[in-house]
């Protein structure tokens, strides 16, 4: 599965989308100064640069950068340990699931940001808000593409595991956990976005945390290149989540 | 060839609640298999053959009738029995090793043992170099090899296939159906094959059961005389056609009553 090939693919695709990227902001950085977009609305991708050491020295971005961080992870762990389970429940009760799947649709949609000042209510104003609020977002996709990956099982492979007499534990075990986890995996990296969105944006809304608040402050003082410089972070956490995913997914179904 | 019967069908039916009322798709169907016996069972599209097929392997309920491993009832799945399925079987996320090692992995052998019974089934299919293959990369053909290595590795006492080799192309068909043979042979595996190829059933099989269309009840027993252990070549022998031909006739009537059947179902759902 390693085949040089392989990695000289992986490689390409790598530059290439690092390529991208150097691309447009130096695209930006031109338009900016040809005056075909407002500096003082985006700033120069060279001022957000030089804004770096500054925001890292000045304004504590690491143990924000970490705070965040951790909170993504808390909510990830509560996406998987409830919402696989729930995908499962509804996978089992047919009943259960055709009266709630719409619901749980539903939710997806639903603006759970708006909903902070009961999360304050209910948890006060700490991580545990954050984090929650960061879970129920998260958790529509999670079920729903988790769902999806079991009601997707192919009928043959559940009569493979019939015909060896295997226990119900084993047949979720061995054959519908593994045959779902690709499709449980788009349900975690979507979560994970949902997440991620409503942990910094209730962060930037409460005045509290991690990168969000850091955001909120800097543009209060209007320091633009500082604020995209901190966005900048919540991007880089992002980005380190989706490649541990990739990771563990790789780890857990060798073959995806 | 024949011993004590190993399994045995008796008078087993199994009737379908449609749309249209009660389907009856197996009909009072009996038969026994003995130790080291190949048994084909072959008919039209539409005969009952699957039906039967998850009966045996304990995969379907609630039908007439008995069905016997060794004088002892069964009801639902066996650990005697092996299957071997029509559709794509192999577990993607598995190595050719591990999905093969699966039914020893469930009894609880060492890995090493179990990755050593494993290899020596992968060889005796043919794909001795592909242990560390996913299904992905192989071919159909490879793939059901694979699966009739998994079921040959939890060393059924019935091995029970459904037209494993009907997705393939003719080609691969007969050259896995040669190798079929070997096994068997080496094995003196007890096998029920449900088929509706006529040369692979006479080639591979010792006896052929064929079915009728709708309702599926047995209407032949064909005891295939040909020398054993059976060559490949014996297809180009005047007895092997003779045996083709006559079962063709017989199976001709069925499949020629099932297709006009199917033509006035589609024509009556157009009119609707």
């Amino acid at each position: 599965m390693t085949s040089p090939r392989w990695r000289q693919s992986r490689a390409a695709a790598a530059a290439l989308g690092a390529g991208t990227v150097l691309l447009i902001v130096v695209c930006v950085e031109a338009l900016i100064r040809a005056g075909a977009i407002n500096r003082f609305v985006v700033p120069l991708p060279s001022e957000i640069l030089v804004a770096f050491p500054r925001i890292i020295a000045e304004e504590n971005v690491l143990h924000r950068f970490l705070q965040t961080a951790q909170e993504v992870l808390w909510a990830s762990v509560l996406l998987a340990v409830v919402g696989i389970p729930l995908a499962v429940l509804l996978y089992r009760m047919r009943l259960i699931r055709l009266a709630t799947e719409t619901w749980v649709a539903a939710l997806a949609a639903a603006p759970i940001v708006l909903m902070y000042p009961l999360f304050l209510v209910i948890f006060g104003r700490t991580a545990t808000t954050i984090v929650m609020i960061g879970f129920a977002a998260g958790l529509a996709p999670v079920i729903l593409k988790s769902l999806e990956g079991l009601l997707a099982t192919r009928e043959v492979l559940l009569n493979v595991g019939r015909s060896f007499r295997l226990t119900p534990w084993q047949q979720f075990s061995k054959i519908l956990l593994p045959a779902a986890l690709p499709s449980v995996f788009i349900g975690l990296k979507l979560g994970l976005v949902f997440a991620m969105i409503n942990i910094v944006g209730v962060e930037f809304l409460i005045n509290f945390g991690g990168l969000g608040q850091l955001i909120n402050e800097l543009a209060e003082r209007y320091d633009l290149p500082g604020t995209y410089g901190a966005i900048f972070f919540v991007v880089l956490i992002s980005v380190l989540f989706f490649v541990a995913m990739e990771r563990l997914e790789r780890w857990l179904r060798p073959a995806s | 060839m024949a011993g004590p019967p190993v399994l045995e069908v008796e008078h087993v039916s199994k009737r379908f609640d449609t749309a249209e009322g009660a389907l009856t798709a197996v009909d009072d169907v009996s038969f026994s298999v003995a130790e080291g016996e190949f048994v084909s069972i072959i008919g039209p599209s539409g005969c009952g053959k699957s039906t039967l097929f998850n009966i045996i392997g304990g995969l379907l309920g609630d039908y007439d009738g008995r069905v016997a491993v060794g004088q002892e009832n069964i009801a639902g799945t066996h650990a005697s029995i092996g299957m071997v399925f029509q559709e794509e079987s192999t577990f993607p996320w598995r190595t050719v090793l591990d999905n093969v090692a699966f039914p020893l992995e469930l009894k609880g052998v060492a890995a090493s043992t179990r990755n050593e019974r494993a290899r020596h089934f992968i060889a005796m299919v043919g794909l001795a170099g592909f242990e560390r293959r996913y299904p992905a990369e192989l071919s159909g053909g490879m793939r059901q090899r694979v699966a009739l290595a998994r079921t040959l590795a939890s060393e059924p006492r019935i091995l029970l296939m459904d037209e494993p080799f009907a997705a393939l192309d003719e080609q691969t068909r007969l050259l896995l159906g040669d190798k079929v043979l070997q096994i068997q042979q080496s094995l003196k595996q007890t096998t029920l094959l449900i088929t509706h190829n006529l040369t692979e059933a006479v080639l591979l099989s010792d006896r052929v059961l064929v079915m009728s269309y709708r309702p599926g009840h047995l209407k032949r027993k064909v005891t295939i005389d040909l020398p054993h252990p059976r060559d490949p070549d014996v297809v180009a022998s005047d007895a092997f056609t003779h045996y083709v031909a006559e079962i063709w006739h017989d199976l001709r009537e069925e499949a020629s009553r099932g297709m006009r059947e199917q033509e006035t179902r589609v024509l009556a759902e157009g009119k609707r």
